[in-house]
């Protein structure tokens, strides 16, 4: 690191670099290199990447990187537990709703269960496919032995899509009304759709403890709600304007018109958005089993882990099974919203 | 339900209800500032190059008197859709005043705009803006379930006028199981269901056939003749204008060309414009015998008697094309003019442009 020895001693910097110098323990790339003895007396052109790490060699007030993600964890520390007194009340009934669903599913007996789920499929879908359909894949996972645990995933799946509905559909159309909030939270909902999943759970972990339900139901929350949001505000700002200026024209007050003329045209896409929620929560929940989300994906993830083949790939067909089933039912469901639109 | 379904204009027929003065509009991102070069003189396209902003009205003066017909026609662009917006502040004016029975719509606040579009105001619309998960009866009874009429009584309303326009058996159908002069009469019961005074028809009949726009011409007349509402009817066609108007108003560029009754357009166009556009129009067929009549002349020889009202159409069928003869034209039975066949044929012809 010779070239930036130089720099800084002809920039007059050596005084301040060494008065700084924080010693700090040795790395382990360092400790490598005294090993090999290339310790000293590299090429006397050589130019490295002015990086923490060479800049550090050269200049000991410079940090280390490591310095830098320490310096990154502590002050995620030192908010934490403000962070905590806000979010914890805030999120507390959350962890209730998931462990209430989760012992409510578990508790009923199957022969009450499995012929309820069947019916309101067959209320929302009015498909006999889909209800037949349905109704096969629940016998085949109790015949396996997997009944329970996908019962829990769908547990999971209904307490997360029903907060994701109740809190994005406002959401959505408060960003339809207006302008300037779509402008502040398009990048949020891009980030929240764009960031690996594994990268949710980290800040999470940190923040609650792991026994803590709600830990989980976040971390799907946040990743399933933005399609329910995108499509209730692009649902509501494609309504024809023709009709509501007709609205407007007849004194319809903001209220009125939402509830009779935007919310009513904007269903079949908020319905579009509900599906895409809960696909991805699905999704979600699977990798949430690294936080100790109950269901199908622990068993995924003991597949992996203990190189249980059989046990990872029969909880993958579970998984695919229950998707299906949502996506079945879920779109037979869109299909006639907009068929009593007379949009067929 | 009587009181109801009566029409009460709160000013007299033949009054001036809508009042528009000096009316502006300027489309941009301040209008306001540019008003001042407005009335410095400064033209459209000027305005449109120097500053970015868009003139959609200038100095707009119309007088529509209650239960007549005012029709606003322009070619597309003409800001004929922004004015009539105006009038139930759809679009706010830059400049100028909307007088609704002497009130300036203006100065209204949100909940007394929003009695005016309930209880003055209805509209009917070029695309019909039907609701299309409700039916028929429900979109036609909307007006009254927005005042916050109970659901049996309004739905009656709203059957009472679907009968009144021929549909008494689409209540149940839906809007896209209709053809589109039959959404229109929908658009008609829904405007009349909500019982206002005033009704606003922006392009109603355009994006109808020509056979079916005719018929709804014709039910519109006759609904005219039964309720006396006030109507302000905005068309790009002039044959439809021509037939609707009690007051023809002409728009060219977001200004007016002309206003007045539609025979005096017809014969006396302002300038080369209005001359132009009424070039086209069969004149047998708009003109009638009281506009090119002469004055009552009893000791001339007549081949018969015409009615004042009559179009020039019947009385050349009647004359056989003979252009020799004269007429005597009588109103209710009296004689008040003297119609020649020769006045007649010349009315038929365009007017040169002068020193064209």
């Amino acid at each position: 690191m010779a070239f930036y020895d130089r720099a800084f001693d002809a920039l007059g910097l050596r005084e301040w670099c060494d008065g700084g110098a924080t010693g700090g323990p040795m790395t382990m790339a360092e400790l490598l290199a005294r090993s090999r003895g290339e310790a000293a007396g590299d090429a006397p052109f050589s130019l490295p990447f002015p990086s923490l790490d060479n800049l550090h060699d050269a200049c000991g007030a410079i940090p280390r990187t490591r310095d830098f993600t320490a310096a990154i964890e502590d002050g995620f520390l030192a908010a934490k537990d403000a962070i905590k007194v806000v979010l914890d009340p805030l999120t507390q009934p959350l962890s209730w709703a998931l462990d209430g669903a989760l012992e409510l599913f578990t508790w009923i007996p199957w022969w009450i269960l499995i012929p309820l789920l069947v019916l309101a499929t067959w209320g929302a879908s009015k498909s006999r496919g889909v209800t037949l359909f349905v109704a096969l894949s629940f016998l085949f996972l109790g015949f396996v032995d997997h009944l329970d645990v996908a019962i829990q995933t769908l547990a999971i799946i209904f307490v997360c899509t029903t907060l994701c509905v109740l809190l994005g559909v406002p959401v959505g159309i408060a960003m339809s009304k207006r302008r300037g909030l779509r402008g502040s939270l398009t990048p949020v909902l891009d980030l929240l759709q764009t960031l690996p999943t594994f990268v949710y759970l980290i800040p999470l972990i940190f923040l609650f403890s792991v026994t803590e339900s709600k830990l989980y139901g976040i971390a799907i929350i946040l990743y399933a709600i933005v399609p329910v949001i995108r499509l209730t505000d692009l649902g509501i700002r494609l309504v024809d304007p023709a009709v509501t200026e007709a609205a407007d024209a007849f004194g319809m007050t903001p209220g009125q018109k939402l509830w009779k003329v935007e919310l009513p045209l904007a269903l079949p896409n908020i319905m579009a958005g509900i599906n895409q929620t809960i696909m991805m929560s699905l999704a979600m929940v699977v990798i949430a089993s690294l936080v100790s989300a109950p269901g199908l994906g622990v068993l995924v993830l003991r597949g992996i882990r203990n190189l249980e083949l059989g046990v990872g790939l029969l909880a993958g067909v579970g998984i695919v099974l229950l998707a299906v089933m949502l996506d079945r039912a879920s779109k037979a469901a869109l299909e006639r919203v907009d068929r009593s639109e007379g949009n067929a | 339900m009587n009181a109801m379904t009566e029409t009460v204009p709160h000013a007299r027929e033949g009054e001036t209800l809508i009042r528009v003065k000096g009316l502006y509009k300027i489309f941009g991102d301040d209008p306001e500032a540019m008003m001042g070069h407005v009335r410095a003189g400064m033209g459209k396209d000027e305005l449109q190059e120097r500053y970015g902003h868009v003139l959609g009205l200038q100095d707009i003066d119309i007088d529509m008197k209650a239960g007549e017909i005012t029709v606003v026609m322009g070619l597309s662009g003409s800001g004929k859709s922004t004015l009539i917006r105006h009038l139930n502040l759809l679009v706010e004016p830059t400049a100028g005043v909307v007088e609704v029975d002497g009130t300036d719509v203006t100065t209204l606040s949100v909940e007394e705009l929003r009695r005016m579009r309930r209880e003055r105001m209805s509209m009917v619309f070029q695309k019909f803006a039907l609701l299309p998960h409700r039916t028929v009866v429900q979109n036609a009874a909307m007006p009254l379930e927005v005042q916050g009429v109970p659901v049996a009584e309004r739905e009656a309303e709203a059957r009472r006028w679907l009968d009144r326009v021929g549909l008494g058996g689409y209540a149940e159908s839906w809007p896209n199981q209709l053809s589109g002069g039959q959404q229109q009469r929908v658009g008609i019961a829904r405007a009349l269901t909500s019982n206002a005074d005033i009704m606003l028809m922006d392009e109603a009949f355009s994006a109808l056939d020509p056979l079916i726009r005719t018929d709804m011409q014709d039910l519109l007349l006759e609904l005219q003749a039964e309720l006396h509402k006030t109507i302000v009817f905005i068309t790009h066609d002039l044959d439809e204008a021509l037939k609707l108007a009690d007051h023809l108003v002409i728009l060219n560029d977001g200004a007016i060309a002309q206003q007045g009754e539609p025979q005096e357009i017809l014969l006396n166009p302002a300038d080369s414009y209005v001359e132009d556009f009424v070039r086209d129009i069969n004149r047998a067929r708009v003109l009638r015998v009281a506009s090119v009549m002469d004055p009552h002349d009893p000791a001339l020889a007549v081949a018969g008697t015409v009615e004042a009202s009559e179009r020039l159409e019947a009385v050349i069928a009647k004359a056989g094309g003979d252009t020799s003869l004269a007429f005597q034209v009588e109103e209710e039975g009296r004689p008040v003019g003297t119609l020649h066949m020769r006045d007649l044929v010349r009315a038929l012809v365009p007017r040169e442009p002068e020193g064209g």
